[in-house]
């Protein structure tokens, strides 16, 4: 990258300038782009109709969702598959559940991975190299990989069917205190030397310089951690089978298993546990699609 | 090269902090950092490194869900598990979705992020398209496409006029859960490409420009080489989480194994082992081989990595 930078000089002739104003106004409509455009409208007509099928048959009844042969648009329109789930389900419960289970997830992998991983960038102590090793051979440990010994780990404590068997075991992540090790290895050192001059602790330098400046990269880690905490179905799975404590995609995952399939209903239910990302997703677009593409670049 | 310019600026300010005495305690703000790392290390030890430990021990015996009475029975466990072929099958399915999905995905990912990338309008329109999908549970996404999918009242066979059965064929099962999982997860890759076609500095182009290279010649020459990295990452990325394949593969298949088993992954078998038939010992052994399988594909990638990092200086 650098070698590229070098061998380039940036040229600002009067031609590309003039090229930069009038990418400010509206661009006509090329050809390739009304070609680019439309294929764009077609993949992503591909991409939403699973999701408005699923809108569509939450909107039927359910004999009309079942019938043979299919159709996209309902003939009745009707609330009642929502309406149905929401009186007898314990959707609104499982919606609870959900919300608790991430934001706690959430706030405890930021504190204890911002932590970890200013102490692994910033102090020394003994046997810190032998530690970092043992964290990134941490990375290939999930619920997936170990979830037997996990869970009889877990059993152990006594946590089974609580809320802090769901929560404790998503808040190690060795993969966060990478990132924001990487990240505040980054920070100049000489920042918090001054500090240091100046009689400030170790503490103070953390909470007032270093969290401060990390702004983008906690939020990122936080943003990705809520997103797969909320969309965990594995290990809460595995740990509780009580319906009180289920998040919602265990608990829509069992409305098909105690009902039959009731396909309006479970239609609506998925769209209750998936839309409200979605729906974040719409008024944080930046910052999402930002915290995704840095947690997973820093996988490199 | 960052250190040299710092040590530059920063010359004056350690000269007079060495002046003033200072020295001492500067060095001493950065030890004494184990309370750092202290909560994190708590959570570490207790739901990775102990469960880790714990599984290596019970794998050496004949445990039952309950862990008591277990006794040692040495590597029984594993001369079972190498012998098993339940246990080659569902690694065998876990490889085969591994090996369908990862390309597909990378292909797929690329191609998108290109289309968004180059389209001037309504951007935020084709990132949230391609990349809402990735934001619903697995279960929801897997139940969507098994409405879809399913033989009769599903709206994908009625649409393209087919009358495949998806869900209950074994020559089908697998290709159903590969389909269901490149639309769920391609908008995590794409963001990742999208992200660092961004990041390519848009000179390049106009100096390639420049010099009489036609668009197809620039992304041969500029973009898929910017691209490298990130096609090696989103490569790894992938394998990882498809060999653990399991959410949707469950919940497609009402929570069984498929078709004449035909999709029962290797994280479905082992679970199934442990908590089905209460064989928690046998679990354990396979969970160790699988980790062991898992270290394998990332330390290779790891070690590809640096081998071309040496290899291109």
């Amino acid at each position: 990258m650098t070698t590229a930078t070098t061998t380039t000089p940036a040229l600002k002739t009067p031609k590309t300038l003039k090229t930069l104003k009038t990418r400010k106004a509206r661009r006509p409509w090329t050809p390739s782009q009304i070609v680019l455009t439309l294929l764009g409208v077609a993949v992503s007509a591909v991409f939403v109709a699973p999701i408005a099928a699923a809108v569509l048959t939450s909107l039927k009844s359910e004999t009309e969702a079942a019938e043979i042969p299919p159709h996209w648009l309902p003939k009745v329109w009707t609330v009642q598959a929502w309406k149905a789930l929401w009186e007898t389900g314990n959707v609104s419960n499982w919606f609870v559940n959900s919300l608790v289970v991430s934001v706690l997830v959430t706030a405890i992998v930021l504190s204890v991975a911002a932590l970890a991983g200013y102490g692994f960038a910033r102090t020394e102590f003994r046997g810190k190299g032998v530690l970092m090793g043992v964290v990134m051979a941490g990375l290939m440990v999930s619920p997936a990989v170990l979830g037997v010994p996990l869970f009889t780990t877990v059993q152990q404590m006594g946590m089974v069917d609580t809320y802090w068997g769901m929560i404790l075991p998503q808040c190690a992540p060795a993969a966060m205190v990478y990132i924001l090790y990487k990240f505040f290895q980054g920070i100049p050192k000489e920042l918090e030397e001054a500090a240091f001059i100046d009689g400030a602790g170790r503490w103070r330098v953390f909470f007032t310089i270093i969290l401060p400046l990390s702004r983008p990269s906690l939020a990122a880690v936080g943003i990705f951690t809520f997103i797969s905490s909320w969309n965990n179905f594995l290990w809460p799975y595995m740990v509780t089978n009580n319906p009180d404590l289920m998040t919602m995609p265990n608990g829509i995952a069992t409305v098909m298993n105690s009902y039959g399939i009731q396909w309006a209903q479970l239609m609506a239910g998925g769209l209750m546990a998936g839309l409200p990302l979605i729906i974040v997703f719409v008024f944080f677009q930046r910052q999402i699609v930002a915290g995704v593409a840095h947690t997973g670049l820093a996988g490199q | 090269m960052t250190t040299t310019s710092a040590e530059t600026v920063i010359a004056p300010v350690r000269a007079k902090a060495a002046a003033s005495g200072a020295t001492v305690r500067r060095k001493q703000g950065f030890q004494h950092g184990g309370w750092f790392i202290a909560p994190f290390l708590l959570l570490f030890g207790m739901f990775v490194i102990w469960p880790l430990v714990r599984g290596i021990y019970l794998s050496f015996t004949d445990a039952n869900i309950s862990g008591d009475g277990a006794s040692f029975i040495g590597l029984d466990n594993y001369r079972e598990a190498l012998g098993d072929q339940a246990m080659w099958d569902a690694l065998g399915h876990s490889a085969y979705f591994t090996l369908l999905v990862v390309p597909c995905i990378t292909v797929l990912a690329f191609l998108l992020a290109m289309l968004a990338h180059h389209i001037e309008r309504a951007k935020w329109l084709w990132r949230l398209c391609f990349f809402a999908p990735f934001l619903l549970p697995s279960t929801v996404a897997a139940n969507m496409w098994q409405w879809l999918l399913t033989q009769g009242i599903g709206l994908f066979n009625e649409t393209f006029g087919l009358t495949t059965p998806w869900l209950t064929d074994k020559s089908y099962a697998m290709t159903a859960i590969v389909i269901e999982t490149l639309w769920w997860t391609v908008g995590f890759s794409f963001i990742l490409y999208l992200a660092a076609l961004q990041g390519i500095p848009a000179h390049l182009y106009e100096a390639a420009k420049l010099d009489g290279a036609n668009a197809w010649q620039r992304m041969v020459h500029i973009t898929l080489p910017m691209l490298r990295h990130i096609t090696g990452l989103v490569f790894a990325l992938q394998a990882l989480a498809s060999l653990q394949l399991f959410d949707q593969a469950v919940a497609m298949m009402d929570f069984g194994p498929g078709p004449e088993l035909s999709t029962r992954a290797f994280v479905q078998y082992t679970l199934e082992q442990g908590f089905t038939s209460y064989r928690v010992g046998y679990a354990s052994a396979m969970s160790i081989i699988f980790f062991v399988i898992i270290a394998a594909v990332a330390l290779g990638r790891m070690v590809l990595l640096r081998n071309r990092e040496e290899g291109g200086r």
